[in-house]
């Protein structure tokens, strides 16, 4: 499961850095997007894995061992959060250069000073 | 004291932007009422917490938010430092206020709630005692500064705008890795019991930690423009609004003040022979390049507020290698060489701002400057002797104004005396020199006196072309609020060059207190504590 994981998040941060260095701005988003699923999946692993383990306390007894680390799953929902919204954000303005420009470049070729 | 006052310069302009919004744009004199009590508001509530903080024998001051122990909880810590920060953040909000009042606060929406924002998410940053919250207040203040950055609109703010977004978007998604990957080798993210475990850390795992500094590090690099992080900085503070690139001014300073909070908590000297000053080198170097980066884009620059951008360049590295020597003597000298410059930046963005708009055209608001020589035609020189003409004797009074403050930001930024800009930096080279023979020190000290010298020329070449050869390129329409902000944030300067004995103290203060992180530690973990 470790190595499925590892790989999942290096796929994705590999094609996201490329996507990342694009000169179009759709190619960046995306790049940023699957760059923020890489960070997210990697937050959520740090806890170390385990299957079925509840990260909430049932009983007030019992091995602290048995239940998953909850602070990675706060941590992570959190930056979903946040990411989902600079990511709305960062639309919008991409819409808007789109609009006053005339083009989609962020490499500095879109014609502006 | 009460204990509130710590979590107050958060709250405030949270609740105040947020009623803002509610009372809609249409009133603005309502919400513009409301800013200003805000800013008031918050410059005494920082003048007060300041007070707390600064009494004999008191370390700090410590908010449990819900009073869960700091181990489980979120803390909020007020310091000497951070008290300094937010201090600084509500002076240059206030001065700031009557500037944005002219022209520039109905070019685009919500301009002061957007302003409220950032000021939450700054003051949260300087008060927050943990990393993931620092992580939360940072996207607070980013997103803010997103909306204000393109406030105005046109195609070049957008354009610029774009770039500052992604760039941000990157550095959050490295911060976001360094913090987790700190958690997963320490387990906690409070700053405080950071301190206390990185000594203790297990060898195997020490690498891994290193790596989570090194990644949360870049982040904050690239929000302080370290050279080659920092290419996004100057057109973004070229292309923003004035009143917006002033207060941005500040918001390099908020990674300076993150990398020296954590570099010498996290990796000060208790931290162990294998941690102890963990990425002072890289700060060091990177700040020696990013001045000699900044001098040469300034001596290049061909727009005024470029030129302006590129001196926050020189001010973040001139930061950045002072507090990579990690002696308490030049942090105190970096201090008010932080206090000093911010101001005098914002100033400088402000006249800037004064000369090169024309009021109401959207897009073209640049002043642009010669180059240096241009081929075919006469030099530079020759025109300004070609037309003397007796009638330029009488100077309107915003030429004499602007130019005057020209002048004083000129002083300000190159260090020049009488301004304080000498006094801060004079406080930050003396101990340089002092420590001994160094290749860092040596080297960063030298870069400074050049960058000094080369603020001046670059700094005169613009005012000679824009107040002696072209004076009637400039098309003034200033109002007095405008002035008003500009000479409040000059007079904070002058008032600081008078006044400099005190202030200097209480920065000394701060610097002892900084390098010797167990008072920290032990303020937010009490002995009881520790103990699980």
């Amino acid at each position: 499961m470790e190595l499925v994981l590892a790989a999942a998040i290096g796929i994705l941060a590999a094609s996201g850095t490329w996507l990342l260095l694009r000169p179009r701005t759709f190619q960046v988003i995306i790049g940023l997007t699957l760059i923020s699923y890489a960070v997210n999946l990697f937050i959520f692993s740090i806890g170390g894995l385990r299957t079925g383990a509840d990260p909430v306390l049932h009983h007030a007894a019992g091995d602290i061992a048995q239940y998953a680390d909850p602070l990675p799953q706060a941590l992570v929902l959190t930056a979903i959060v946040i990411g989902f919204a600079t990511t709305a954000l960062f639309l919008v303005v991409l819409l808007t250069s789109r609009g006053l420009t005339g083009n989609d470049h962020v490499d500095g070729e879109d014609g502006t000073p | 004291m009460s204990n509130h006052l710590v979590i107050a310069p958060i709250v405030l302009p949270l609740l105040v932007a947020a009623l803002q919004l509610l009372v809609g744009e249409k009133r603005r004199r309502t919400v513009l009422a409301l800013s200003v009590a805000s800013c008031v508001a918050l410059v005494l509530l920082a003048a007060a917490l300041m007070l707390a903080v600064s009494a004999d024998g008191v370390l700090g001051a410590v908010y449990r938010i819900g009073d869960w122990p700091a181990r489980f909880g979120i803390v909020l810590v007020a310091d000497r430092l951070s008290a300094l920060m937010v201090l600084l953040t509500s002076v240059l909000a206030l001065a700031l206020l009557p500037y944005a009042l002219g022209r520039w606060q109905h070019r685009g929406g919500h301009f002061q709630p957007l302003l409220q924002f950032l000021l939450m998410g700054l003051n949260g940053a300087f008060l927050t005692g943990d990393l993931f919250n620092l992580f939360v207040f940072f996207e607070v203040l980013l997103a803010a500064s997103y909306g204000l950055a393109l406030h105005g609109s046109g195609a070049r703010r957008v354009s610029a705008g774009l770039h500052y977004i992604a760039v941000n978007l990157t550095a959050s998604m490295l911060f976001l890795l360094g913090v987790s990957l700190i958690f997963g080798v320490t387990g906690t993210l409070n700053m405080a019991a950071l301190a206390e475990l990185i000594p203790t850390v297990p060898e195997r795992t020490r690498a891994l930690l290193h790596a989570g500094a090194a990644l949360l590090g870049v982040a904050f690099l690239i929000k302080t423009a370290m050279w080659p992080l920092g290419f996004w900085l100057p057109r973004t503070y070229a292309a923003a609004s004035p009143v917006v690139a002033a207060m941005f001014a500040l918001m390099t300073k908020v990674g300076i003040y993150v990398l020296l909070r954590l570099g010498l908590l996290l990796f000060g000297d208790a931290a162990g022979p294998a941690s102890a000053h963990f990425g002072s080198g890289w700060m060091l170097w990177g700040g020696v390049a990013t001045v000699a980066a900044g001098i040469v884009g300034m001596l290049g620059a061909r727009d005024l507020a470029k030129l302006a951008g590129y001196n926050v360049l020189i001010s973040s590295g001139t930061l950045l290698g002072a507090i990579g020597l990690q002696l308490p003597a030049v942090t105190a000298g970096a201090l008010a060489y932080l206090v000093i410059s911010t101001l005098a930046i914002a100033a400088f963005f402000l006249v800037v701002g004064l000369l090169a708009s024309d009021g109401d055209d959207e897009t073209d608001d640049t002043l642009s400057l010669e180059p240096y020589v241009q081929p075919g035609e006469p030099a530079p020189n020759e025109s300004l002797y070609a037309q003397e003409d007796e009638s330029r004797v009488v100077i309107s009074a915003p030429i004499a104004m602007l130019s005057a403050s020209f002048f004083a930001c000129a002083l300000l930024l190159a260090g020049l005396p009488p301004l304080s800009g000498f006094l801060a930096k004079f406080a930050m080279l003396v101990p340089m020199l002092e420590a001994g023979p160094r290749t860092g020190a040596t080297v960063l000290f030298a870069l400074i006196i050049a960058a000094g010298f080369c603020t001046v020329i670059a700094l005169c070449r613009a005012g000679i072309q824009i107040f002696w050869v072209e004076p009637e390129r400039l098309v003034l329409k200033v109002r007095l609020s405008e002035t008003t902000s500009i000479l409040l944030l000059l007079g904070l300067c002058l008032l600081l060059t008078v006044l400099v004995e005190a202030p200097l103290r209480y920065l000394r203060d701060t610097a002892r207190q900084i390098h010797a992180p167990a008072g920290y530690i032990q303020q937010v973990l009490p002995a009881a504590e520790v103990q699980p």
